[in-house]
């Protein structure tokens, strides 16, 4: 049962071979048993999930169920939900039970039906590449306990590597859902931006943030996506669209796919074993009956400095939010209103997101706004504009996730820019605003390897069909990290 | 460029963060090498180049002049850390 995917899972649901209070209950042990030594959720309130367990076997019952009712999952801890505590990875939330539903909660709970088994670690405020900025500790690689999952979805990434949860949501501003799938051998899909609601999903980098599904296969994403999706009137970003059919394109063939490999991805930088399985992935995409395209992406080398100024700049002040007043934490000694603010947030926030509020706050500063802020601007559109270029001549761009797969635990925490070049790949793809996904193909010396597939804006039904071929052709997705069962 | 230690308490205090002596020279230490890294971008003359803010061309939406939240003070208040009287408490301001 914990390596079934959804479409299955909902037709044993439907045909009462077991019911959502069983099947929640399953992973539900699953999660007392593994997690301890993984860390991957921070939240498990059995009582409340075997409560939506019980009304989603009802909504089976009488026949109103969706096609994911019933089904359990796990939420990255990014999305607020009602009566959960919402910690955000941060001290700063550690004592914070939402008081109200994120939008995409609310689609999956109530719209969907869902079950969520807890709420999964992750990066403070999703500030980082491994996981370890968290205030509740590290995650582990179910591929291997000594090196990191990813981040900064990282404990949604080892949740569902380690079946601790069939599905989980994760969100995705330079990377944090596609590098921990690479590293976790799992498929994630970030969307275009403005596809998924922002509602309720605490924020780090608002031109940037963007919630996605993360599976063990492209058409888990599928399934999940088209209950995430959707326009949202509460986001000021969100695009008022028609709904689509996200797996519509699932059984499209591949034949005459265009797929541009942008030279920039595939020079020096990237580790050997990784390119080795890159390049193999794309050799079964050309028996597959797909055509190679050279292309370029002259700017993305600029994405890493560029984000460092944008992200940063937008989370000092979206991050001013936490201030000792109204909700979180508040330092237990201080003299005047002034000094409130300075501890609480000395207290509250973490080293990498300290670091992060000052380079914003920096940049952002009288003098230094032109020479920082505009230029990251104006380079961000750049980086846009090479894209669109580059898909005059190609359907989906296709390169590695990562430049190596999972580091050690500790190998990089001690410097935060070779921590920053880990998404050197993934970033341009959120300057730009266009969906990507990290898909399983292959492995070196035993650790999982991600193909990414960036695809033009609204795209992601084909990446997803895109995806989905090469799964059928493959087997890298299906294959589990040792000592899961 | 590279920041001083006045300056990293400058900003320090910018964004409201009390840092110690000793957190403000590991700090300048980290800050300057991401510093290194940003300073890439001064290299790219983008002259004539518009500044994107944001990945979609949207213009703000307009919703009518209605209510549409219920009133929920009473929870979200039960979140602060210290409130009297439906008014939250901070140290005061004015003698």
């Amino acid at each position: 049962m914990i390596n079934t995917g959804l479409k299955e899972l909902s037709q044993a649901l439907a045909a009462k071979k077991i019911s959502s209070v069983e099947l929640s209950s399953l992973f539900l042990d699953r999660i007392e048993r593994l997690n301890p030594d993984l860390n991957a959720f921070v939240t498990v309130d059995r009582e409340k999930s075997l409560k939506s367990a019980a009304d989603a076997d009802a909504r089976l019952a009488a026949g109103t169920a969706g096609a994911l009712t019933g089904i359990p999952i796990a939420q990255k801890d990014i999305f607020c939900a009602e009566g959960w505590t919402t910690t955000c990875g941060s001290k700063m939330l550690a004592n914070f039970v939402a008081p109200y539903d994120a939008t995409v909660i609310e689609k999956l709970h109530a719209q969907a039906g869902m079950v969520s088994l807890g709420k999964t670690n992750m990066d403070e405020f999703a500030m980082g590449s491994s996981n370890e900025t968290s205030y509740f500790g590290p995650v582990k690689n179910p591929w291997d306990r000594t090196r990191v999952p990813g981040g900064s979805s990282g404990g949604s990434a080892a949740a569902v590597a380690a079946r601790l949860a069939p599905v989980a949501t994760g969100t995705d501003t330079g990377g944090s859902i596609r590098q921990p799938a690479g590293l976790c051998n799992l498929t994630g899909l970030k969307p275009t931006y403005g596809v998924v609601s922002r509602y309720g999903m605490i924020a780090y980098a608002s031109s940037l943030d963007q919630g996605g599904p993360m599976a063990q296969s492209a058409e888990d994403c599928a399934l999940l996506l088209n209950a995430m999706a959707g326009f949202d009137p509460r986001d000021s970003t969100s695009l008022e669209r028609p709904a689509e059919d996200y797996a519509r394109d699932l059984d499209k063939p591949l034949a005459g796919l265009r797929i541009g490999l942008p030279k920039e991805f595939f020079a020096a930088g990237c580790d050997a074993g990784v390119m080795a399985a890159v390049q193999a992935a794309i050799k079964e995409y050309e028996k597959l009956g797909a055509a190679i395209v050279d292309v370029s992406l002259p700017n993305s080398h600029l994405s890493v400095p560029a984000y460092y100024v944008i992200a940063p700049a937008e989370a000092s002040s979206n991050l001013s939010r936490y201030d000792g007043v109204r909700f979180g934490y508040r330092a237990p000694e201080y003299g005047n209103l002034d000094d409130m603010y300075m501890k609480t947030r000395a207290q509250g926030f973490g080293a990498e997101v300290k670091r992060r509020i000052l380079i914003g706050a920096y940049v952002l500063s009288h003098g230094y706004y032109d020479a920082y802020y505009l230029q990251a601007q104006r380079i961000r559109r750049l980086i846009a504009n090479d894209f669109v270029e580059a898909f005059k001549s190609c359907d989906v761009i296709m390169g590695p996730t990562s430049p190596t797969t999972a580091f050690r635990l500790g190998e990089k925490s001690a410097d935060p820019v070779q921590m920053y070049l880990s998404d050197i790949y993934t970033i341009a793809v959120n300057l730009a605003g266009l969906p990507g996904m990290s898909v399983p193909c292959g492995f070196a010396d035993d650790l999982p390897v991600g193909l990414q597939l960036i695809g033009n804006y609204f795209d992601e039904a084909r990446l997803l069909g895109v995806a989905h071929r090469y799964q059928m052709a493959t087997d890298w997705h299906r294959r589990l990290p040792g000592g899961i069962d | 460029m590279s920041l001083t230690l006045d300056q990293v308490q400058r900003i320090a205090h910018l964004a409201r963060i009390e840092v110690s002596e000793a957190e403000a020279l590991t700090t300048q230490g980290h800050l300057n090498g991401i510093f290194q890294l940003i300073e890439q971008m001064q290299a790219v003359d983008t002259t004539g180049v518009e500044p994107m803010a944001h990945a979609q061309d949207l213009s703000q939406r307009l919703r009518d002049d209605a209510v549409s939240e219920t009133d929920r003070r009473a929870a979200y208040q039960a979140l602060a850390p210290e409130i009297e009287a439906g008014l939250f408490l901070v140290p005061k301001v004015i003698e």
